[in-house]
């Protein structure tokens, strides 16, 4: 696949990217080398100018055949405030089941269950845009891991947490997920998540 | 930036249910700015108080804010007198200051605080998200309840942005002149925050495709009706009806 901005800054030049159910990656690389573009366009808020995307077995184009993957996707942004958007906690991360078509009940019990999960309880009702950086985070987390998905997609989740934080997520991590993508230049976080790291530089992807 | 220190608080106003909360103070707003004459504005304006201290809402705040508007309205009180034709009260070379154009804008003054007043101590109390909610719930089109909202959600954002960039202007020891590099140096910092603020927009957006947006916002809590909703509304409307009355039979 290939890719580069409208600006003519080219990113990736018939690049070859696969990765299985099971995969916890981990990618490095310098800044300005497409990580989060990568992730952007497996999540199809990017389009590729030549190359194929297939993802669950099928090959995705259109908006339309993205659905799907952003249903078993979940992508963390870097930045919590993009992600967070709704008044109060629980109605952030009641957001994508709502979408998906979960009745409000349903909801509640995602909210709560997702909040225990996360060590989030009594923050339901909180001002998202009153939290601390390290509590967005969480609670950006939070709305991804609602959705239930497959996949996880982590950009730059550990950047600016304290070690209680980025243990707590950690933590989480080991335990609840089993297929992810995480970008970080922290080495030592990585040492604890991935097992498999790739380097992305020059447009190209390369095991470590 | 704290754009809700009015919100803090647990009074009466503070609970109550801020859809009831809307109904209510529409009418008593456009019963006031309708008024004519004094005795309707110094009831409402009395009125207000009253609702005001039971807020319990820092005095030194309210008058912060009620300067802010004053100062629009004093620039009345320095043209509407000459404006009116009656009794003279003075002169001013071939400007006529008359007692008709004192009493209106004296009007004018008292039913502007009686309205500000009023709506601080009634929808100043809600939290902007509760406003929004009710709004959502009172059939407002959805499109205007949301500009309203992530206008309210993301002027915090957009402000901290710009502190930050003033910031690594003041320790590039800027300083603001009456020169061309000042003026250079605003634009620059205002062009900057559009395309941040651009560029944001499309972030919150994908965000918002990701987890399955496709256009409506769903809502998960409601509101319930509480005797004192039911109380205040009823007791709002006598007192609406009220002052429509007497100011209409002066």
């Amino acid at each position: 696949m290939s890719f580069g901005y409208a600006n003519g800054r080219k990113i990736f030049n018939n690049l070859n990217f696969s990765m299985e159910k099971g995969d916890r990656i981990g990618l490095i690389g310098p800044n300005g080398a497409g990580k989060t573009t990568l992730l952007h366009l497996i999540m199809g808020l990017l389009k590729p100018d030549s190359g194929e995307i297939e993802i669950f077995g099928k090959v995705r184009k259109e908006d339309r055949d993205f659905t799907e993957v952003r249903q078993r996707i979940g992508l963390l942004f870097q930045d919590s405030d993009d992600q967070l958007f709704c008044p109060t906690v629980e109605e952030d991360i009641a957001f994508g089941p709502l979408n998906l078509g979960k009745t409000h009940e349903d909801a509640r019990i995602i909210v709560r269950e997702t909040c225990e999960k996360l060590g989030l309880n009594g923050y339901e009702k909180k001002i998202t845009n009153r939290l601390s950086e390290g509590e967005k985070r969480l609670v950006a987390l939070a709305t991804v891991v609602a959705m239930h998905p497959e996949c996880y997609l982590l950009d730059e989740p550990a950047t600016g947490l304290d070690e209680k934080t980025t243990q707590r997520l950690l933590n989480y991590l080991r335990e609840n997920t089993h297929t992810y993508i995480i970008i970080t230049h922290d080495l030592g976080f990585l040492k604890n998540v991935a097992e498999k790291m790739y380097v992305l530089s020059d447009s190209f992807i390369k095991e470590l | 930036m704290h754009l809700e220190e009015f919100a803090e608080g647990n009074s009466f106003f503070h609970r109550l249910d801020p859809r009831v909360k809307f109904i209510t103070i529409i009418p008593y707003i456009f019963v006031i700015a309708f008024m004519k004459g004094l005795n309707g504005p110094v009831l409402s304006l009395i009125i207000s108080l009253v609702m005001i201290a039971f807020t319990g809402i820092s005095i030194k705040k309210l008058l912060s804010r009620l300067v802010v508007v004053n100062a629009f309205v004093l620039l009345l009180w320095i043209f509407l007198p000459f404006s009116y034709s009656g009794t003279e009260v003075f002169q001013i070379g071939h400007l006529k200051a008359t007692r008709e154009g004192f009493l209106q804008v004296l009007s004018i003054t008292l039913k502007t605080n009686a309205i500000v007043i009023a709506t601080i101590a009634i929808l100043g109390t809600s939290e902007v998200f509760s406003l929004a909610h009710a709004l959502v719930h009172l059939k407002v089109p959805d499109k205007l309840v949301y500009l309203f909202f992530f206008f309210y959600r993301y002027i915090s954002v957009l402000h901290e942005e710009y502190i930050r960039l003033k910031r690594t202007m003041t320790i590039r020891a800027f300083k603001a002149r009456t020169s061309i590099h000042t003026y250079k140096t605003y634009a620059y910092l205002i062009g900057m925050l559009i395309v941040r603020s651009y560029d944001r927009s499309q972030r919150i957006y994908k965000a918002m495709l990701c987890r399955g947006f496709k256009g409506k916002f769903p809502i998960i809590s409601h509101f319930h009706l509480t005797i004192a909703d039911l109380c205040f509304g009823f007791l709002m409307t006598l007192i609406t009806v009220l002052i429509a009355i007497i100011s209409k039979n002066g």
